[in-house]
């Protein structure tokens, strides 16, 4: 099986990585290049912890290839602090206890910044039915809504 | 598995009909890498066409109607607003499919293809008289959506032909369309029923109609009878009544974990009713 090269810009990086074409994205952000922020919670699109964007899109990255990112931009969970500087989102699901375990964490907070840049003011249900692909079995949710609308509000400068 | 991502629809079709083993193309893949991925389906030759030129445009067409890419996603089909003011119906049975990020992926072109009888977008796109463009290696032909899926995970594709686009007549005056489904949640489900209805008006009573239901059969189904039992009325009680006897009549559902054969056919008639009521005030500009 004779692996592609692939050339993509993870995080505003520059990177390249060898991928066997059956690969996902997901596979070769976390083995290829040690970004495991990104976590498998089923590898069939129904949980949302895989959550990345590509050139700006939310997507589930188990759902799709490593070899479709060639010359694209990839924004990961790792890319959203800058240095020691939490993003809003982060600071916020902390004061709020927005999670317990985690582990839907970083794709639930991929998926939330892609709202904000479309929708810098979601409502409630809004921001509920953005997120419906994200499953969290530890928080029951509410808390996660809050620190969505919380950050939003910051960020907005409200 | 080898990975393709020609740079023409004719490099596509080349490559599907050169290819000896399992050949799948890839649009969106939310249906490709869930099977991909649970070991049911890998394919040996898998061919990319989101790297064609054109396929993830949506263009009007010289008739007024419109052109919809075959790698088009339902996020970029949502965000549209002449396409989602025209054919508000087609576009919230693809909206339908998944979560905001299977909707960043997934295309009207793969739902129709991978061949679900509860396919989401499907109803919407039969009612609303939706054509495709199939080319392969004996060329380029145009065929109504309806004609396209054979049976659970079956299509009339031959071998080697590709969707290119769907085409959606124009809307014209006084028309409207509308998709509803049942699932046991808010969000995230398999129809258990589907129904797609899209109608015009004439001096206020129906002039044209087409009805289609989803999950109710071994695919989606046109129901003409449905149609009949609207035009020329004003869609009063008494029609919709005969249009939830001639879907219930047209229906032949299974009973599976999701629902009774009996509740299928019960509840198709009820979204039937539903759909071309809220078709019929899109038709009379309401909420468009
Ligand atoms: C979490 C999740 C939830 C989902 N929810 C729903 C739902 O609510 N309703 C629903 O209907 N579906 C649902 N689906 C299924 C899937 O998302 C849809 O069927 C989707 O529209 C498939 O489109 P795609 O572009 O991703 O197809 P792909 O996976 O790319 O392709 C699907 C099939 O069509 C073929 N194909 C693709 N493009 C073409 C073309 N242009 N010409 C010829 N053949 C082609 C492929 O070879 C493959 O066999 C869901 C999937 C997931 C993972
Ligand atoms: S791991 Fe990708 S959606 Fe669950
Ligand atoms: S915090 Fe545990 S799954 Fe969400």
């Amino acid at each position: 099986m004779s692996r592609i090269h692939v050339t993509t810009t993870v995080n505003g990086d520059a990177v390249e990585f060898l991928a066997d074409p059956r690969d996902s994205l997901l596979d070769c952000l976390r083995d290829q290049l040690n970004l495991t922020g990104s976590k498998e919670g089923c590898g069939t699109g129904d949980c949302g912890a895989c959550s990345v964007t590509v050139d700006g899109t939310l997507v589930c990255s188990c759902l799709v290839l490593g070899v479709e990112a060639e010359g694209k931009r990839i924004e990961t969970v790792e890319g959203m602090a800058k240095g020691n500087d939490l993003h809003p989102l982060q600071r916020k699901f902390i004061e709020h206890a927005a999670l317990q375990c985690g582990f839907c964490t970083p794709g639930i907070l991929v998926a939330a910044k892609a709202l904000l840049a479309e929708n810098p003011d979601p409502s409630e249900s809004e921001i509920r039915f953005w997120l419906a692909g994200n499953l969290c079995r530890c928080t029951g949710y509410d808390k996660i809504i809050h620190a969505v609308q919380d950050a939003a509000a910051e960020m907005r400068g409200a | 598995m080898r990975y393709h991502a020609p740079s023409s629809v004719a490099e596509a079709v080349r490559l599907a009909a050169g290819a000896t083993g399992i050949t799948r193309f890839l649009s969106g893949g939310t249906d490709v890498l869930v099977q991909l991925r649970a070991g049911m389906v890998t394919p040996d030759d898998l061919i990319d066409l989101k790297k064609i030129p054109g396929l993830r445009e949506i263009t009007r067409t010289p008739d007024g109607g419109w052109r919809i890419g075959a790698a088009v996603s339902g996020a970029e089909m949502g965000r549209h607003a002449a396409l989602c003011s025209d054919w508000p119906g087609v576009v919230e049975g693809m909206r339908l499919v998944g979560s905001t990020q299977v909707q960043g992926r997934a295309t009207l072109a793969g739902n129709l293809c991978n061949g679900s009888p509860a396919a989401d977008s499907v109803p919407g796109m039969v009612a609303a008289g939706a054509r495709v463009v199939v080319t392969g290696p004996a060329g380029t032909r145009e065929v109504a959506v309806e004609e396209i899926p054979a049976g659970p995970g079956k299509t009339r594709l031959k071998p080697g032909e590709m969707i290119e686009a769907v085409l959606l007549p124009p809307r014209g005056a006084q028309g409207g369309d509308a998709y509803l489904r049942f699932i046991p949640r808010t969000e995230m489900d398999i129809a258990v029923v589907g129904v797609g209805v899209s109608l015009t008006l004439e001096g206020g009573k129906v002039a044209a109609a087409r009805v289609a239901i989803g999950a109710v059969a071994p695919t989606v189904l046109l129901v003409p009878e449905a149609a009949k039992a609207i035009i020329g009325t004003t869609l009063d009680d008494a029609a919709i009544a005969a249009l939830a006897d001639a879907v219930r009549a047209a229906a032949t559902p299974i009973s599976d974990k999701r629902g009774t054969a009996e509740f299928r056919k019960d509840v198709v008639g009820v979204l039937a009713g539903r759909a071309a009521r809220i078709a019929h005030d899109r038709a009379k500009g309401a909420a468009k």
